[in-house]
């Protein structure tokens, strides 16, 4: 392990050689055609809606046009105050200030999606390695994950009040446990494709089967398994807001089923344009972080625009 | 054929192999013959190349004696060894580019050498001397894809003769090269055979690196792949490609070829009909 260590210190100088040598001008001339064409994208949307609003074709009590719901956004501030009814660091008696409670409920919401990705990301690649490392184990397991695979969500709620009734945990429980299962069938997937030559190369230099997982199998799976986490954030924001629907605790998904039992589109609205804003974030944020650390993927598929 | 006595050999073959044969799949209603009866003795140092026409079993050839795949009849010996398992001093060159892309060059060179649990600094050095011996001292640091396919095929000769091996074996190295490159990789190969004293096993389509090469030329029949000749080669080297000893070379071999190609496309014809 030590020696992988220094073994990596040369790849790191280089990036920042690499790094050093690009003015930080140029990195936000590079980003911004991307940033301009978001926001026409967004703004595309917005517009067909707004038009539909003027010409009277959406009923402003029912889908209230963004300038409506964003404008309330102060107004409506105050729902989010589902938080007071839970310990974070307020009173009970004195609610928080509704920017407060917003952050509050984001924060809570955010980090059950990513304590949920981390448990399901961590237990599925391992669970998926060990499948294929021994006869035994995937044997024992793998026809009864490929019986999970298929259940949804909704089925493991109840399950989850049962086995930890409201708060956090739940919660968690059913990111894990909507992700889990698909996951390992994605990296038993990515295993059996590795290229046969790198491990025929691997095995004519004299690994053994360990060195055969550690060396090659892992470092090659690792890009696409990146890619299963990055979709899989997605579903993590999806059955996260289910399981808060249905009352686990506070958090957007709370928000939004109140919204829905109190009438108020521009609760919901509001809510869904937060819960894309953070979702399309962290998915950027991961697309960073998978070009730093996964160096040797290409960044984008380039060769697809030339058509 | 059961009958088949073993030949006595000496153990000073750096490869025999004796009545070799393979079926893949064997047992199975697919199976398919790919190589049999195979009786071949390769000299330390030697240059030997194998032609044969597409899908007569060259590949499985190889792989048999790298060890990776079990024959199903018959045996092979490395040095008067039983081959039964892949060994670093056996290495295996694949047609394809096999280089790991997420490893830097000399990372990619000392694979082998980290699989042996060497040092960083020894590792280093070792894949140094190794990048000096193909001419890509200056890929040392660079990734894979920023080379070419003929520097990575090259890397993956360094990468090999950084185990010292004893037997290189080679699939079509230089296959997806262009004419002009190939015809260089064959003038560097040639160098670094005479520096490294490893026997090779090369398999290839193409005459003109069998003429360039070879001490013995090797022709294999269409599927299942057996040996119909053995050429050897007594030409000077360095080679000189249009001498009237490698013109004769050149129209025996491809006449032999011919022969087992026209085969090999009637067999496929009268088996659609
Ligand atoms: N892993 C495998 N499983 C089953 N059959 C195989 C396998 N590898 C090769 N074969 C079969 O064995 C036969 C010989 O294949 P092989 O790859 O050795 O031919 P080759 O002489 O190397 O051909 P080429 O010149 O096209 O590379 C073919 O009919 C092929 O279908
Ligand atoms: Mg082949």
């Amino acid at each position: 392990m030590a020696e992988a260590r220094t073994e990596a210190a040369p790849v790191a100088t280089d990036l920042r050689q690499w790094q050093g040598s690009v003015p930080w001008w140029s990195a936000i001339c590079r980003l911004a055609p991307r940033i301009v064409w978001t926001v026409v994208s967004i703004g595309l949307f917005a517009g067909i809606w707004e038009i539909c609003w003027a010409l009277g074709w959406a009923d402003p009590k029912l889908l209230p046009p963004p300038h409506v719901f964003l404008g309330a956004i102060s107004d409506q501030a105050k729902f989010f105050n589902t938080v007071s009814r839970w310990q974070v660091g307020a009173g009970q008696a004195e609610p928080p200030p509704p920017a407060l409670a917003v952050v509050y409920t984001v924060l809570a919401t955010t980090g059950r999606v990513f304590v949920g990705l981390l448990i399901a990301s961590i237990l599925a690649i391992s669970t998926g390695i060990a499948i294929r490392y021994f006869t035994l184990f995937e044997r024992l397991t793998l026809p009864t994950i490929i019986l999970l695979a298929p259940v949804s969500p909704i089925a493991w709620l109840p399950v989850a009040i049962f086995l930890f009734g409201i708060g956090n945990k739940p919660a968690i429980f059913m990111v894990v446990i909507a992700l889990l299962f698909h996951m390992v069938l994605a990296t038993i997937n990515q295993i059996d494709n590795v290229n046969r030559n790198f491990l025929n190369v691997a095995r004519t230099m004299g690994a053994t089967k360990r060195q055969v997982y550690f060396h090659v199998i892992i470092p090659a799976i690792l890009p696409q398994l990146f890619i299963v986490l990055r979709f899989n954030l997605f579903g993590a924001w999806m059955v996260v807001l289910v399981a808060e629907a249905t009352g686990v605790g506070y958090g957007l998904g709370q928000v939004i089923m109140l919204g829905r039992n109190t009438f108020n589109p521009s609760l919901v609205f509001f809510t869904i344009v937060l819960i894309g804003v953070l979702g399309g974030s962290f998915d950027w944020l991961m697309r960073m972080v998978q070009r730093k650390v996964l160096y040797w993927v290409p960044h984008e598929a380039g060769t697809l625009r030339g058509l | 054929m059961a009958s088949r006595v073993f030949k006595p050999f000496s153990s000073k073959s750096a490869v025999v192999c004796r009545n070799l044969g393979k079926v893949w799949g064997e047992g199975t209603p697919r199976a398919q013959e790919a190589l049999r009866d195979i009786d071949l003795d390769i000299a330390p140092g030697e240059f030997v190349v194998l032609l044969g026409p597409s899908g007569c079993g060259k590949s499985t050839l190889l792989f048999l004696l790298a060890g990776l795949e079990r024959a199903t009849s018959g045996h092979c010996w490395f040095f008067g060894d039983l081959v039964d398992n892949p060994s670093p001093e056996r290495s295996l060159i694949f047609q394809e580019t096999s280089l790991f892309p997420w490893l830097r060059v000399w990372q990619n060179v000392s694979f082998g050498l980290s699989i042996r649990g060497l040092g960083v600094a020894e590792r280093r050095e070792i894949a140094r001397q190794a990048l000096q011996r193909v001419g890509l001292a200056e890929a040392f640091g660079k990734r894979p894809d920023e080379l070419s396919g003929g520097m990575r095929q090259r890397v993956a000769v360094a990468r090999a003769l950084a185990m010292r091996p004893k037997v290189l074996l080679m699939d079509e190295p230089f296959a997806a090269l262009d004419v002009q490159t190939r015809t260089k990789m064959q003038d560097f190969l040639g160098d670094v055979w005479s520096q490294s004293g490893a026997s090779v096993l090369f398999v290839t389509h193409h005459i003109e690196e069998a003429v360039a090469l070879a001490d013995r030329v090797v022709v294999f029949t269409a599927r299942p792949g057996r040996i119909k000749t053995i050429i050897p080669v007594d030409l000077p080297r360095p080679r000189d490609l249009f001498s009237p000893g490698a013109e004769l070379l050149r129209r025996d071999l491809t006449q032999s070829l011919r022969e087992e190609v026209d085969r090999a496309f009637a067999e496929q014809e009268a088996l659609a009909s």
